[in-house]
């Protein structure tokens, strides 16, 4: 189990690493077809760490007031809230603020910039179908996400997808409007092969982000399930809970794409009656196949 | 000159490392305190709950005397037991039994089953419990950490020279480990 946990942050690290990669990539790219690389690279990174740096600071509000979360009342929600007292004191954390979402599908997640400021949040649909051992296999999932610094991860993740993607469109504009430029030049290498790779980089560096982006918050998901078990010693509890979330088919209808990747489970599937999806739609996928979770957690 | 600047500059990196190391052990057998006294605030705040709960269930199965004595019992002696392991361990096990007992109890009356209080207080307790296991369990791996830090390299060094000791796991007494009896 340790070992499962430390070759998923090592790979989480690899991801992120290539992340960068491809931003010096396509910022190198720029720099040749447009000039300005290093400019346009970091006038594109200040902008997007910026408007992220603000999104990550006020995590759980921003995240709580989009899917309209109450706070659960401790009379009414006693056991929720002992199952997540258990849990602080299993792993040393302390508690996070406690709340519902009045909704019928099961779902929950877990957000806040670090374990001080952190807040878990269950829908009534999930309250309603788990019992404890299961509720308390996914509040592990979640604790388990604030304890790995998850919600930093993807901030991060998010931080350079939107470099990535200002830079591109920056370097797209400017190609379109000021094409001649760079053609009158001679000491740019800007005829030739070079140049083709930097165009076809530049539009699809975007689509190559967002993928990447997908890829760490599902190589993170697979350890929020991995350290939960952890955290539980009980793995059974959480296989139950992903089991009966598998047998299910009610929708969030508080969720969006935008937070699709916080919940424990992909809210909007495209699965549904159609069989399994293109390949290429399941690149794009926020959390692994539940199949595909519970297989992995039955080896433990 | 520059030789003996650069002889400064690793004395001094050297120092600084050495400070890191100390604080992460001097951090992590305070965790390993913390957790300790842990297990006792959560076992106490079991057996403050059980009057409470021996008071409600009288209200309702007052010809139950038996169980009720024997969780009163069990309870006073879980208190008075003196502080060695294996004495606790034996006094916890009697305890749970009891008051397993107790629950079994209520199946027979529908009416104390339906009280709220009975629920809110069969919740408390199974919660506690799994605090306590859980307490339990937070001082196993900080003891695991701690020792792990005490015996790879660097950090090896220190730790003789300055006294930080192995600490021992928590392990079930073999009382324990034997399942509590429940009878109808």
């Amino acid at each position: 189990m340790f070992d499962l946990i430390r070759s998923n942050k090592r790979r989480s690290v690899a991801l992120i690493a290539s992340f960068v990669v491809l931003l010096c990539a396509v910022g190198a790219a720029v720099g040749v077809l447009v000039g300005y690389g290093i400019a346009g690279t970091l006038f594109a990174l200040v902008f997007s760490g910026a408007t992220a740096a603000v999104s990550y600071w006020k995590a759980d509000a921003i995240a709580l007031r989009l899917s309209r979360a109450v706070p659960a009342d401790p009379e009414e929600y006693r056991r929720l809230h002992n199952l997540v007292e258990g849990l602080c004191i299993a792993s040393g954390l302390p508690k996070p603020g406690v709340y519902i979402v009045n909704d019928p599908s099961p779902n929950a997640f877990a957000t806040g910039r670090d374990p001080k400021h952190a807040a878990i949040a269950v829908t009534t649909g999930l309250l309603e179908k788990m019992n404890r051992v299961e509720l308390e296999g996914v509040l592990a999932h979640e604790l388990s996400h604030i304890r790995n610094y998850d919600i930093l991860v993807s901030t991060l993740a998010v931080t350079l997808v939107g470099t990535i993607a200002l830079l591109t469109d920056m370097a797209i504009r400017m190609l379109w409007w000021g094409g001649a430029r760079s053609r009158r030049s001679d000491d740019n290498n800007s005829s030739g092969p070079l140049a083709i790779v930097g165009i076809v980089l530049i539009i699809f560096a975007p689509l190559i982000a967002k993928a990447m982006q997908a890829a760490v918050s599902r190589r993170r998901e697979t350890l929020a399930d991995i350290s939960a078990c952890q955290m539980t010693r009980y793995p059974p509890g959480l296989i139950s809970a992903l089991e009966k979330l598998r047998d299910d088919s009610t929708e969030v209808r508080s969720a969006s794409t935008a937070t699709a990747h916080m919940w424990i489970e992909q809210p909007m599937s495209g699965m549904k009656g159609e069989g399994k999806p293109s390949r290429f739609h399941r690149m794009f996928d926020t959390h692994p196949p539940l199949e595909e979770r519970i297989e992995l957690l039955r080896e433990l | 000159m520059t030789a003996l600047l650069i002889v400064i500059g690793l004395i001094a990196l050297l120092v600084i490392f050495g400070i890191v190391l100390y604080n992460g052990l001097v951090r992590r057998r305070n965790t390993v305190e913390n957790a300790w006294s842990q297990i006792d605030v959560q076992l106490k705040r079991r057996i403050d709950l059980i009057p409470n709960l021996v008071e409600t269930v009288k209200g309702y199965a007052t010809h139950e005397k038996e169980t009720l004595d024997a969780v009163i019992k069990a309870r006073n002696s879980a208190m008075a037991a003196p502080a060695n392991p294996a004495a606790q361990a034996q006094a916890d096990n009697m305890l749970t039994g009891a008051l397993r007992q107790l629950f079994a109890l209520s199946e027979a009356y529908p009416d104390l089953k339906a009280n709220q209080n009975f629920l809110a207080l069969q919740e408390e307790l199974t919660a506690t419990e799994g605090r306590v296991a859980y307490a339990r369990q937070f001082y196993n791996d900080s003891v695991l950490a701690y020792n792990n830090s005490l015996q790879t390299f660097p950090t090896l060094i220190f730790a003789k020279m300055m006294s930080f000791t192995r600490r021992e796991f928590f392990e079930a007494e073999p009382a324990a480990r034997e399942v509590p009896k429940v009878q109808f």
